[in-house]
């Protein structure tokens, strides 16, 4: 079945980058990977190393200040990568959507919940008002918000994270898209609504039977929800592949040491388990890089790793990483030599 | 949104309260009105019959309250120089600065606003460049000499307008002008700014990843929370311009509250001088009121707080 359906998304060589009076920030490098119809694909990695760019890039939100560059940006099986701004906005809150980390600056302060929400069925469907303010009604219910048609008269002011994020959440669903972009939509909630945002989030994937792309730096929360998964590392992607087998047996040093450096007590599955420390400073994102990003962290870092482009290996046939180590370095053996 | 009505309400009260005290007080610390009325020739009975004839020898407690009283009621009583009521010396002024206050403040609204979000949505175009020429000319030339060099270039060179009096809508042209640019470049500087940082805002984001259109993004979502501050500035530069309008109606001899109050100060018309500024109070007090009303209409929250 999914082998006829075009893949949902296929990213080929996006950059992102900005130009800085000493040199250029390379916030996203050649960065290449695909998401499948109805798949849950995690994004992990430390803070900036260039997640949020990523999604703006596929949203093309991206501020004036940032370029993007891009080989094909493939949605459907369609080119979107030169597509003209009306086209872009045609796509954009119809079949994709984006949920954000803040949910306390995202709604505007001076519109109602029920205009905010009516609004993009309104921009993208040929529908009266009567009929966006019930799809409104029946989405806020979907989210498990009390008392929509009070809701819906009120300003996101009166109502608390947890509840604007579900209203965020409600606004992304309300043209039933083909893709949400979810970038860390629960870090600024408390952990117990954190949970139940989550379990919403993919209880709704599978009702509506959509792609999501959840962008978190929280293993646990990968672990939970994801069916693959991209680690991100100084704007590159370091290994990807599915949840299990990543957790099972990472390949990539830098994936390991983010696994070693979850709470021990914390097996992936519960939440709340905040990536840790690796020793060490991400490299400057400013200008070329020349070898292994992770070279001057990593325990097992030898001459050739600073050197030339460091190819992707397979671990196993869904399974990549970009580093000169054969596959099989277990865990055990990473603590050893990090001692 | 009574309860914020009727809070504004009342502290608007308090305020004309205190500025009632001190416009009563500062009139009889500047000088013994006594003596003003009597003139400068006047013997020392003459002075004595005058101060009990306008209830001067009284408690001033007392004078306060019958003051106010008689102001409430419209009668700020006659001026000491002209044989006429205050009362009908300040309405047939009033309407005069009143025109040329609200019309200097549309025309800079009127600047202001569209160079301010443009420049904003483009900045260093060009636009950008002439609103900022515009608003540093405006912070830096002095009131009074831009209003002379109109004068001399549109009134005496070109012809173009007459450049006295209060006889015909074009004798307003040039004070407006005049008035209004005076108000233009905080007006435009703030515009921009508001408009700025609302175009970076989350909210906007959103707005985007909905797929919205320029024209909705723009005039919907960034305008309505641009102007919440913009408004509040409104008002105090409509104050600040009842105040400037003393200067342009002197040199445009438009004959208005502004040109009153210098005559009447001048002559130490103190009725007159009383009148003036618990008039212009009146209006300080009523134009921040209408400031927070209207936001409170653009702003849910200082109306569901
Ligand atoms: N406006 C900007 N100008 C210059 N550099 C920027 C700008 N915005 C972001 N960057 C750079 O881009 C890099 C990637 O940022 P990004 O926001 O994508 O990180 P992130 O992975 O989302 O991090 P976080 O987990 O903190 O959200 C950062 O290292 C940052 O320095
Ligand atoms: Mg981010």
């Amino acid at each position: 079945m999914t082998l006829q359906r075009p893949r949902t998304l296929e990213v080929e060589n996006l950059n992102v980058r900005f130009s800085r009076s000493n040199g250029v920030l390379h916030a996203v490098r050649d960065l290449s990977f695909h998401v499948e119809p109805n798949e849950i694909l995690g994004v992990v990695g430390e803070s900036g190393c260039g997640k949020s760019m990523t999604a703006l890039a596929i949203m093309d939100l991206l501020s004036g200040r940032a370029e993007r560059r891009v080989d094909s940006l493939k949605f459907r099986g369609e080119d979107i990568a030169r597509v003209s701004g009306n086209e872009m906005n045609a796509l954009r809150g119809d079949r994709m959507a984006m949920i954000f980390q803040e949910p306390m600056t995202s709604l505007n302060p001076v519109y109602t919940i029920g205009d905010q929400l009516e609004e993009v069925y309104l921009r993208h469907r040929d529908a009266t008002r009567t009929d966006a303010r019930t799809r409104a009604l029946s989405l806020l219910d979907m989210v498990g918000i009390p008392a929509p048609r009070q809701r819906m008269r009120q300003y996101p002011h009166q109502l608390s994270g947890g509840l604007r994020q579900r209203v965020m959440i409600a606004m992304a669903l309300m043209c039933e898209p083909d893709l949400i972009i979810a970038d860390e939509p629960t870090t600024a909630l408390d952990v117990t609504i954190q949970a139940q945002v989550l379990a919403l989030l993919k209880q709704l994937q599978r009702e509506f039977a959509m792609a999501v792309i959840l962008i978190t730096h929280d293993l646990g929360v990968v672990a939970r929800m994801a069916d693959r998964v991209l680690v991100m590392y100084a704007g590159e992607i370091v290994e990807s592949g599915p949840t299990q087998q990543i957790f099972a047996g990472p390949c990539h040093p830098y994936t390991q040491g983010l696994l070693r450096c979850m709470p021990a007590a914390s097996t992936p599955g519960q939440s709340g388990a905040r990536l840790g420390t690796i020793p060490g400073i991400v490299p400057s994102l400013i200008g070329e890089m020349t070898g292994c990003a992770f070279a001057n962290r990593c325990p097992h870092a030898f001459d050739d790793c600073r050197h030339g482009t460091i190819a992707n290996m397979a671990a196993e046939a869904d399974h990549a990483y970009r580093c000169l180590l054969p596959a099989g370095q277990s865990l055990s053996n990473f603590y050893e030599t990090s001692k | 949104m009574i309860l914020f009505v009727l809070k504004r309400l009342f502290s608007a009260f308090l305020t004309l309260l205190v500025v009632s005290v001190l416009i009563f007080l500062l009139a009889h610390l500047a000088g013994d009105p006594a003596i003003a009325i009597a003139g400068k020739e006047s013997t020392a009975e003459d002075i004595a019959r005058i101060r009990v004839h306008y209830g001067f020898d009284r408690p001033l407690i007392e004078q306060y309250f019958a003051w106010c009283g008689r102001a409430l009621s419209g009668d700020f009583g006659r001026s000491y120089h002209y044989q006429q009521t205050v009362s009908d010396m300040v309405m047939t002024r009033l309407p005069i600065t009143l025109t040329l206050g609200v019309s200097a403040l549309c025309f800079a609204l009127a600047i202001s606003l569209p160079l301010g979000i443009f420049a904003a949505i483009r900045p260093n175009s060009l636009i950008d460049r002439i609103s900022l020429v515009i608003a540093v000319v405006g912070q830096a030339m002095p009131t009074f000499w831009f209003a002379l060099v109109m004068i001399v270039f549109f009134g005496l060179t070109l012809r173009w307008l007459p450049i006295s009096g209060n006889a015909s809508w074009q004798n307003f042209i040039m004070p407006t002008i005049a008035l209004g640019y005076f108000a233009t470049p905080a007006l435009m500087r703030l515009t921009r700014a508001g408009m700025i940082d609302a175009l970076e805002s989350d909210y906007i984001r959103t707005a985007r990843a909905k797929g919205l259109g320029h024209a909705s993004i723009l005039f919907k979502h960034a305008l309505r929370n641009v102007m919440i501050p913009v408004v509040s500035v409104s008002a105090v530069q409509f104050g600040a311009m009842l105040g400037g309008s003393i200067v342009i109606e002197q040199i445009f001899a438009l004959q208005g509250i502004g040109w009153l109050s210098y005559d009447a100060t001048v002559r130490s018309d103190l009725p007159v001088v009383q009148a003036i500024t618990l008039i212009i109070a009146v209006f300080y007090v009523l134009l921040t009121l209408a400031a927070d009303l209207i936001n409170a209409l653009l702003d849910p929250r200082i109306r569901i707080g």
